[in-house]
């Protein structure tokens, strides 16, 4: 039996579906809660090409929801853990990873080699990104969304129908809505409205005839009680869009939602006589690096070591080239550690300032 | 007439409940806001839709049905 005999048994489906399935293109934003469980099941499937874009790391507290990723992954870039497990479930695909953030330079030229985008992120700034950049390139989308015990899930710009601004025109005020930062979720919440939104995908390929345009779905986890909203399509939302087509860069200028991660050259960095240094680093990396006070925390494991670096000192992390320090120094900087730095060039960066010292 | 309001997301934590029961003597949705906005002060911060009979409704349109519904954008992924 092929992988996808029970696919094709289904009159619905049939030799005819699955090819349509496997000759298309859909683009995954955000491979997070929502976008592991629609990315696992559209790799299974058979979505001919499937791609990711995400430039976050996988974290611990990240394991909880974000089902294609593992202890193992913990430190790796999102798209490309998410791209290693996809290709075991269903290697006869073809899965592109973007280790990188979607933003306004971006985000025509990648809509533009995809059928359909899904909407996983986190974030209002790329979620009204998504919705414009959909509008100028005329594709669907499929979006999702949770908060704490409930989701939201919709396809727009699907057939003429609404877009994300007929509902909800302008992002909301600052500080109106928790953002950024990190509120609580029920993780099988995300792998329920993720699901939702992997099969409205499947539907629209298929060519079904109720795909849920025009509508909200409104989830409650803790009642199961479903409510649909109808949403009405609003030319002057989309005429607003349409205007910006050349003028995206300026209205999504980069990032409405990073913490902004404090660098330090080598030789600021030697000079600081109270800083302590982090190598964060996996235990096997070289050049090894004699700085005292040194501690080797590998990123993966910062969260867990918390304990031993008090909030009031200040930090200096490095690792080998200073890429993944940055990632580092934004998550102690998240988890409440104030005073710390990337360090610029790394590990390497040390050991030639140290030799042209010579 | 006697409405039945129903929150979502964070508007149940400010409104205390999922959904109430509230008799309304005015007419318009705007209006029918600013009672709510009387009785849970901290609403005046959150941005949300108002629903009418299950359709998103602008906010000069008359009360026309019984089920109401107030929904904030998510924004968590």
């Amino acid at each position: 039996m092929s992988r996808y005999s029970r696919h094709i048994v289904l009159s619905e489906i049939g030799q005819k579906g699955q090819s349509l399935l496997s000759s298309s293109k859909v683009l995954v934003v955000g491979a997070g809660g929502l976008g592991c469980p629609t990315l696992q099941y559209l790799a299974a499937a058979g979505i001919g090409t499937l791609g990711i874009i995400d430039f976050d790391r996988v974290e611990l507290s990240n394991l909880q929801r974000q089902i294609l990723f593992g202890t193992s992954t913990i430190g790796m870039n999102k798209a490309l853990a998410a791209k290693n497990r996809l290709e075991d479930i269903n290697p006869s695909i073809q899965i592109k990873a973007y280790p990188e953030k979607l933003t306004a330079k971006n985000v025509l030229t990648l809509f533009d080699s995809y059928d359909i985008i899904v909407d996983g992120s986190d974030n209002f700034a790329t979620r009204y990104l998504v919705n414009d950049a959909s509008i100028i390139s005329n594709k669907p989308v499929v979006f999702g969304a949770i908060y704490k015990f409930e989701g939201q899930v919709s396809v727009f710009n699907y057939k003429n129908g609404p877009s994300y601004r007929c509902l909800f025109p302008e992002p909301p005020k600052e500080g109106s809505v928790a953002n950024c930062s990190e509120v609580g979720v029920l993780g099988v919440l995300p792998g329920i409205i993720g699901s939702m939104q992997a099969n409205e995908v499947i539907k629209m390929i298929l060519g079904f005839d109720h795909v849920l345009s025009g509508k909200l779905l409104c989830y409650n986890a803790k009642t199961a009680e479903v409510t649909f909203l109808k949403v009405k399509k609003t030319e002057t939302a989309f005429e607003k869009v349409r205007a910006l087509k050349d003028h995206l860069t300026d209205q999504y200028p980069e990032s409405a939602c990073e913490i902004e991660v404090r660098e330090i050259s080598v030789t600021d960095a030697l000079n600081k006589e109270h800083a302590q240094f982090i190598d964060v680093r996996e235990r096997d990396e070289y050049p090894k690096i004699e700085i005292p006070p040194n501690l080797q925390i590998p990123m993966g494991t910062l969260e867990q070591h918390l304990n031993r670096l008090p909030a009031e000192k200040e930090y200096i992390l490095f690792c080998q080239s200073g890429i993944r320090s940055k990632t580092a120094t934004h998550l102690l900087q998240e988890l409440g550690i104030p005073n710390c730095y990337s360090l610029q060039g790394g590990a390497l960066g040390i050991v030639e300032h140290l030799k042209t010292k010579i | 007439m006697n409405l039945n309001i129903k929150y979502f997301g964070l508007l149940a934590e400010i409104s205390g409940c999922t959904e109430e029961e509230l008799e309304f003597s005015k007419t318009s949705v705007h209006e029918l806001i600013e009672t709510l906005f009387e009785k849970y002060p901290s609403l005046k911060e959150k941005d949300f839709q108002v629903a009418q009979n299950h359709e998103i409704t602008s906010r000069e349109m008359p009360i026309t049905a019984n089920e109401i519904a107030l929904l904030p954008p998510f924004s968590g992924g």
